[in-house]
């Protein structure tokens, strides 16, 4: 396997697959039909050959791997170079197993235009992948930009009512913070003399030059994370998106941001990070706090759901810049979590949506009584959205609060308040799909899920399962790489003076006692 | 065999819930019942095996790794002390028998086989609460009965009040369960692991530390029991937390027998008690503890007085007696606390499961107004329910009396402002949690009937399948305090729990032994105050029944109060409830469409719509817009590229 390029394999491949799908001609219908089943082989052949990217890693090894490089522009030190670490090779794998999920949850939802929204799906996933495996900065903001334009597409051309607003909401908010990357990458490239991003992350760039880097590339990631409040696209984005754009949307397209926070702005810029923590953490508790009080103020559920991701990574961008341990790694987890929980809820919504065309919670009630199947999906991903131990949800939740709480009690404090908010808006849409009387005609003829529906669901519930019980098993393959990802920062801000003593800087705890170190029991 | 005792009920849930339709109600009844009552019988093995084994018979059986995050390392274990071994035999003994109960308690239920899942899932989670070995899986299972306990109460979920009732319990138990976080978290700092074992080894070395939490420099154990005893309040429905156990009253009864008597409400007890070897060196919270414990007790008896639903009579008495095991734990006494907590559970489960019986005889009718004069039709469930409360009121040679007794004694002798404020509170609500027990029974069972000629026409004795339970926890209830006394608080004490309580010896010795030494009177002060308390109810309740509504009348003001619950429900719903949603919906309208749109994209739009007038094809257009700004990006970086070099 060695000299397969297979990450540009697993990245071009569903590009070829949109190619043939551009060929199909005919009669609308077989066209439509033939373009779904290319899509879904397409997509399925895309997301086996990712495994092997996953067999093909070594969890011990901390750097990157599988990497390729050519040459591109060698006379501007520009390379064609992709790779991935422990941060990286779980979103490939997470855009490729939810991009036949999109297939399948679209078979029926998507009438008009099938050849268009399967082309500009697979497109979508190519232009994500090639953004994860980029190690070039050109090639980074190509597939970065790249990514806006299919979904853009799904939003303005299958969404909603109130799509044009929408896609002008998300144009203004992504057009300001692409603009302030660009031109930050530019100055990296005239200090650094390379593009290459496994160099830029170990350059020291001046401190003064970092502070502004440093706001450039957050407001870009800022607006795609979405951290407050940087938030407001969002919320009309998936509303009036398809579902399959929201499952991408929240899925994978939101973890751009938290991504690009680790790579570019911890790993390469650590001074301008340490010196904004306090900034990002409030942003981020407010994010937790205030999304979730008005996502309990929603009666459209999608809405609903689209501010509590905004709350769910909160917990993301505030571990993040919890600098240690706990706090990236629960980060890492959490964006994981909520790419499979998020993009479930939004399935789920779609269940309802497909048949009853609103997203109202007060036209739905009692469906306990008539979908047992559908409620029993839709709760378990409720309470993974909640958080509880024994789900993907309460880990990343749990270690990021951790985090929080190790530099500052005050920021764990506020955070924890997120356990209460988030149960309370959930339970309450719970309540109102799916319990009281089942009373409306309309509700009552809805027809509980059907086996294409389980089929997608199915995989989506153990994930969550798997992940809440055994999470070791997916934090042994990035634990590595977080390792040496603070290690580095650590080193950088010693060297810059700005920490005296190795340990990072953690809440107060004084002991009289001689000082005992923490955890030499077992 | 541990495992097995654990995970037969989780698989019994799992075939009856996912498998229900296709092996049936009955299928589903006989795998969830066969599960528990097997996990019973191994855990009494277990039982015998551990708590008469010596310090040597406590194992822990490790699973596999859970969370491993740096120097944050969890993993799945099964820890069986002595401690743990009581709770097994409480929950798998109690849940066995509720399981055979609710065959035929809900026969007449179309959703039979969802139920047993539910109440197997139950006992799976609140056995891996138990055997926890790390503050994380107690964790676990902590929020796992949470769960059990929201989809059990929302049983009927087509009724409002079910589905209000259920929300509530969840939420005010997240309020604790924030709590309980920080508290893992501040353990977690100050000791640099969540395992039990590492956390007692250190204790002691700790005991001066300090912590700096939030803005202030606390002592750090003090801080971090606290948080977590904020935990306890909330699952064992302490006063501030304790809303939501009344209305959790809404499921079926064997759930409020099962859930919110015997088993996931004495989790905080059982909490505080694993965590004894931390709290014995935090003095300030055990005080806390103990005027905490000692009002609930209190305050929840006063209530239990003037209900009429039989099953919040209960639910109150279950409050309070919540309240005896919290100060016997707050004055140091955790094995009189667990004695209780043991005791408690046998009765109130019979007291619940009677109370079910007679609710089944009388056409589901639960307001005691609405009864009376049925003890002749049904004799054995008014038998039990007789023995149920005899335990309850701490009456000699029934279980409650020795654990009551003990409760007390120990309250007295630690000889200090809280111990005496625990005490006298102790036996005035010692006094009134009989009262209730026979106005309760008065009311149920004698005077003229009061329901309709038509419920009574069709009042009936329960089957078997519901007697024989009742009959297997009286007999826990009868016996249960007399063979486990010398055991639990007595001279065999030290070798039963054999280290898996601690308990710090003060200068007269232990608090239990100090508790053999209290002056003559006090052991016989709570049986004075449960006697009179049911003289009282008889001269009340059958002997000059207008005593009740003139008493009523002249202290109009002060029963309103104590029958609205001290108005702690519309003191919360204006204080939080309400502002939530009118903060969510502000910060929505006002700052989130208002503020930041209104500034950022709208603003913005509105000056781009003006310059870009003309070119304005709307649509797809901003596509183009798009990919055109991107195009320039590029070409605009290329150019850069050419130019600079």
């Amino acid at each position: 396997m060695a000299d397969v390029p297979i990450l540009s394999l697993t990245t071009f491949l569903p590009l070829v697959g949109a190619l043939f799908i551009l060929l199909i001609r005919g009669e609308q219908e077989a066209v439509a039909r033939n373009a779904k089943s290319v899509a879904l082989w397409t997509s399925l052949i895309t997301f086996i050959v990712s495994l092997f990217i996953l067999t093909g890693f070594d969890p011990s090894n901390p750097g990157f791997q599988l990497v390729e490089e050519v040459a591109w522009l060698p006379a501007f030190n520009i390379a064609y170079i992709k790779g991935v670490d422990g941060i990286s090779i779980w979103f490939v794998l997470a855009s490729t197993l939810l991009t036949p999920i999109c297939v399948l949850a679209s078979w029926d939802a998507v009438e008009k235009r099938v050849k268009e929204f399967m082309i500009a799906l697979l497109v979508l996933e190519t232009m994500l992948i090639g953004m994860f495996t980029a190690l070039d900065f050109v090639l980074f903001y190509l597939f970065f930009e790249g990514v806006l334009l299919p979904m853009f597409l799904l939003i303005g051309v299958w969404g909603g009512p109130n799509r044009v607003y929408a896609a002008y909401k998300f144009f203004i908010y992504t057009f300001i913070g692409s603009v302030l990357m660009l031109l930050a990458i530019l100055a990296m490239y005239l200090t650094a003399g390379t593009m290459d991003m496994r160099v830029m992350v170990d350059y020291p760039f001046p401190s003064n030059m970092q502070i502004w880097l440093w706001l450039a590339f957050f407001i870009a990631f800022a607006v795609k994370t979405p951290i407050w409040p940087a938030h407001t696209w969002l919320p009309f984005a998936h509303v009036e998106a398809p579902t399959a754009g929201s499952v991408m949307l929240a899925g994978v397209m939101l973890k751009m941001g938290g991504y690009g926070l680790i790579r570019a702005n911890v790993q390469m810029l650590p001074e301008a990070s340490f010196f904004f923590q306090d900034v990002v953490f409030f942003m981020s508790i407010a994010a937790i706090i205030y999304t979730s009080l008005v996502a309990l103020a929603q009666s459209d559920m999608k809405k609903m759901i689209a501010y509590s991701s905004v709350a769910h990574m909160g917990y993301v961008s505030m571990g993040i810049f919890a600098m240690n341990q706990q706090g990236l790694d629960g980060a890492m987890f959490q964006m994981l979590s909520h790419t499979f929980v998020s993009a479930a809820l939004f399935l789920c919504i779609g269940v309802a949506y497909n048949r009853l065309h609103t997203r109202e919670m007060a036209a739905y009630g009692g469906m306990a009584k008539n979908m047992p199947r559908y409620a029993v999906v839709f709760a378990i991903f409720m309470f993974a959205s909640v958080g509880l131990p024994g789900t993907s949800g309460f880990v990343g939740e749990f270690l990021t609060m951790l985090g929080v709480f190790e530099v500052s009690t005050w920021y764990g404090m506020l955070s924890a308040t997120g356990l209460v908010l988030g149960a309370a808006y959930m339970l309450l849409l719970y309540r109102k799909l799916f319990y009281g009387k089942l009373d409306k005609p309309e509700v009552k003829a809805m027809q509980d899920l059907s086996m294409r529906e389980v089929a997608f669901f199915a995989p989506l519930v153990a994930i969550v399962v798997i992940m809440g019980v055994y999470p070791a098993s997916f934090q042994n393959v990035y634990n590595p790489t977080v390792e040496k990802i603070l290690a580095d920062h650590q080193a950088s801000l010693k060297a810059a003076g700005l920490i005296e003593v190795e340990a990072p800087k953690t809440a107060g705890l004084r002991t009289e006692t001689p000082a005992t170190q923490p955890a030499s029991e077992n | 065999m541990e495992i097995a005792a654990i995970f037969l009920p989780l698989l019994g849930a799992f075939i009856a819930g996912f498998f229900g339709r296709i092996i049936g109600d009955r299928g589903a009844q006989i795998v969830t019942c066969a599960g528990v009552l097997t996990a019973a019988v191994l855990s009494v093995i277990l039982f015998t095996q551990i708590g008469f084994g010596g310090p040597e018979a406590a194992r822990t059986i490790e699973l596999f790794t859970w969370i491993d995050s740096g120097t944050f390392e969890v993993s799945w274990s099964l820890r069986i002390d002595t401690l743990t071994a009581v709770m097994l035999v409480v929950v798998n003994g109690v849940s066995s028998m509720v399981h055979v109960y609710s065959v035929g308690y809900m026969s007449h239920d179309p959703h039979r086989a969802r139920f047993m899942a539910y109440l197997s899932l139950f006992t799976f989670m609140m056995l891996m609460l138990v055997t926890a070995d790390n503050l994380l899986q107690m964790f676990f299972g902590w929020e796992g009965v949470g769960v059990a306990s929201y989809l059990l109460i929302n049983f009927w979920y087509e009724k409002k009040s079910a589905n209000d009732a259920s929300m509530k319990a969840f939420l005010v138990n997240r309020v604790g369960d924030f709590g309980f976080a920080l508290g893992i978290m501040a353990i977690y700092i100050i000791f640099g692991t969540v395992e039990f074992d590492g956390i007692f080894a250190q204790a002691a070395s700790k005991a001066d530390a300090t912590f700096h939490f939030l803005s202030w420099d606390v002592h750090a154990l003090t801080c971090a029991c606290l948080l977590l005893f904020i935990g306890a309040m909330g699952k064992s429905a302490q006063l501030g937390l304790h809303t939501w156990l009344p209305d959790a009253m809404e499921g079926p009864t064997p759930v409020s027998a099962l859930i919110h008597a015997a088993t996931m409400v004495t989790a905080g007890v059982f909490m505080l008690a694993r965590m004894s070897p931390v709290f014995e060196y935090a003095p300030v919270a055990l005080e806390v503890v103990t005027y905490l414990g000692a009002a609930t007790a209190f305050v929840a008896a006063t209530i239990g007085l003037t209900q009429f639903d039989i099953k919040r009579v209960i639910a109150y008495s279950t409050m309070s007696q919540l309240g005896y095991m919290f100060f016997a734990i707050g004055v140091g006494a955790y094995p009189a606390a667990i004695f209780h907590l043991m005791t408690h559970a046998f009765f109130k489960a019979l007291l619940f499961l009677g109370a079910g019986s007679v609710i089944h005889a009388m056409s589901d009718e639960q307001d005691m107004r609405k009864m009376g004069g049925i003890w002749k039709l049904i004799p054995g469930t008014y038998v039990m329910m007789w023995i149920g409360n005899l335990a309850l009121a701490g009456i000699p040679f029934f279980a409650g009396f020795y654990s009551k007794d003990m409760i007390l004694e120990v309250a007295y002798a630690k000889h200090s402002a809280a111990g005496s404020f625990a005490f006298w509170m102790g036996i005035a609500a010692a006094f009134m949690t009989a009262f209730y027990s026979w106005r309760l029974l008065i009311m149920t069972f004698h005077g003229k009937p009061r329901a309709s000629e038509k419920v009574m026409a069709h009042v009936h004795e329960s089957p078997a399948v519901m007697l024989v339970p009742l009959i297997v926890l009286s007999i826990g209830a009868l016996f249960a305090g007399f063979v486990a006394y010398p055991w639990f608080v007595g001279h065999d004490l030290e070798h039963f729990w054999s280290g898996s309580i601690v308990m710090l010896a003060g200068e007269h010795g232990t608090i239990i032994e100090a508790a053999h030494h209290v002056p003559g009177w006090v052991p016989y002060a709570p049986l004075a105050a449960g006697v009179a308390g049911i003289v009282l109810a008889y001269v009340f309740y059958m002997f000059s029944p207008g005593l009740p509504g003139a008493f009523v009348n002249s202290f109009k003001a002060i029963h309103g109060f104590v029958f609205r619950k001290y108005m702690f429900d519309e003191l919360y719903d204006a204080l939080f409830v309400r502002p939530a949603m009118k903060l969510g919906f502000g910060l929505w309208k006002g700052v989130d469409i208002g503020v930041i749109d209104g500034l950022g994209p709208d603003g913005a739009a509105a000056v781009t719509r003006r310059l870009s007038l003309a070119s304005s094809r709307v649509q797809s257009g901003y596509v183009y817009h798009y990919a055109f700004v991107m195009v320039i990006g590029v070409v605009a970086l290329a150019g850069w590229f050419l130019l600079a070099r």
